[in-house]
């Protein structure tokens, strides 16, 4: 264990003068997620750097406590705007262990959900799926993937309104209790937020992912393989670097997910490739994605 | 008379604060916590009306406060308490169940005599509340 719990029994909060941030910052085991943070996702520098800013702001309020100074907990309401597979899902469920570690949340979860399960189908269905979705998601992070669903402006009738108005009272109420992280495309969530300010008003971070450049995408296809104990031979590097370029291009490109697609894709075909040959194998042989395993996608095709 | 059944009940009645630190301690557990109420409240009544199922997916204490709100809001001035479900293999019962909520005012039980054979006594006792209707109680 580390110092700090002991720092917080030396003194009150108002006999202590000083606090230890480093203590802190240590006891919060904060650095190892950061760093993890950094080592398993490629690029986003902005979102990273944003995630740091938050954690000192979080660290600092721990401290200012121990003082006896007196403050509101910060409001952390966010969205995450960006194409898809830019890897804002991915990240929420990151941001969950950095604010338990902070103190900030007391739960390690991140409660995950798009408009068919917080609106219902009739009168009177809305309310119980809205706070059934809450009741789950208290006291860690509810994820609203595509949040500018709930709001069909050409519908008057639409229960979606009912779902933002519990929501709302929610977010202000149980401040301590839960964080609500809204995503989507970033345009369509500017528009959500100016047709209904009550939301945008209550969210403090806007957090924007970028598209993430071709090299960035050959990282990741890197660090894909390896996490499922595969490797690309130097024939399929450079079969995945020509991929990205055309793949980046093409309609429906998702970024991330879309490298995690064409990879899953290429572990068949090396399923396949292996189970014709037949014969005896070596880890090796059952390790590695080949060239021929890339260059068969579609997208070579044209 | 003041009703004492489950835990705490010697106690003063328990701040919100106080029921959300005993629901922490049970969830930690790995319990599921339940509400029910009742306006029968005779010791051997053990069939108090649920609130809903027990909440075996809720991770926090300040959800099931949610349900202890809303089952509050629906029966005003009855008996609420809590209870802890542990479903482990062995023990499959209840862990923990106190009174949260009670009528401001309390009827309390009369206790009844009655004589038989060779002037033998048996007792009983009866709820004053179960005199009116249920609905009309409380
Ligand atoms: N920076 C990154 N580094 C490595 N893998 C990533 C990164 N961002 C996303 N991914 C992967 O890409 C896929 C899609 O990401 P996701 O978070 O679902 O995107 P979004 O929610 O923005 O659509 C996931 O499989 C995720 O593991
Ligand atoms: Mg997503």
């Amino acid at each position: 264990m580390t110092a700090a719990p002991d720092i917080a029994q030396e003194a009150s909060p108002e006999t202590r003068t000083t606090v230890d941030l480093d203590a802190l910052y240590a006891a919060s085991n904060i650095g190892e997620i950061l760093d993890q943070l950094d080592r398993e996702l490629v690029g986003l520098v902005p979102v990273k750097s944003r995630i740091r800013e938050i954690a000192a702001l979080l660290l600092i309020d721990q401290a200012r406590r121990q003082l006896g100074l007196a403050t509101d907990p910060p409001s952390l309401h966010m969205s995450f705007t960006g194409n898809p597979g830019t890897g804002k899902t991915t990240v929420a469920r990151r941001m969950a262990g950095i604010l338990h570690r902070l103190g900030y949340i007391r739960r390690d979860h991140v409660v995950s959900v798009t408009r068919d399960d917080l609106v219902g189908q009739y009168i009177g269905h809305t309310a119980p799926k809205t706070k059934e979705a809450l009741k789950k998601a208290m006291g860690g992070v509810l994820f609203i993937d595509e949040a500018y669903y709930l709001y069909r402006p050409e519908n008057e009738r639409d229960y979606g309104q009912e779902a933002i108005e519990i929501l709302l009272q929610v977010m202000e109420d149980h401040r301590a209790d839960l964080v609500v992280i809204l995503a989507g495309y970033k345009d369509r969530l500017e528009t959500f937020f100016s047709s209904n300010p009550g939301m945008g008003s209550r969210i403090a971070h806007h957090v924007d992912f970028p598209d993430f450049r071709s090299d960035e995408l050959l990282d990741i296809a890197g660090t894909m393989v390896a996490a499922w104990h595969y490797r690309l031979s130097d024939g399929a590097t450079a079969a995945m670097r020509d991929y990205i370029e055309r793949r980046m291009d093409q309609p429906r490109f998702a970024n991330a997910r879309s490298i995690r697609n064409a990879l899953d894709r290429a572990r068949l075909r090396q399923a396949n490739r292996l189970f014709a040959k037949g014969g005896i194998l070596d880890a090796d042989a059952l390790q590695t994605i080949e060239e021929a395993d890339i260059r068969a996608s579609r997208v070579f095709a044209q | 008379m003041r009703l004492t059944q489950g835990q705490f009940s010697f106690l003063p009645d328990l701040t919100d604060d106080e029921i959300k630190q005993q629901i922490t301690y049970a969830l930690n557990q790995g319990w599921a916590v339940a509400v029910e109420s009742t306006d029968d409240p005779h010791p051997r009544n053990i069939y108090w009306d649920m609130w809903g199922t027990p909440m075996f997916d809720i991770a926090d204490a300040a959800g099931v406060m949610m349900e202890i709100n809303a089952c509050r809001k629906a029966n005003k001035g009855k008996y609420i308490k809590v209870l802890a479900f542990d479903s482990q293999k062995g023990f499959e019962s209840v862990r923990m169940s106190f009174i949260i909520d009670r009528p401001a005012e309390e009827k309390g039980f009369e206790l009844i005599r009655s004589e038989g054979p060779g002037r033998k006594v048996d007792y009983t006792i009866r709820s004053y509340a179960t005199e009116k209707p249920a609905g009309a109680r409380y």
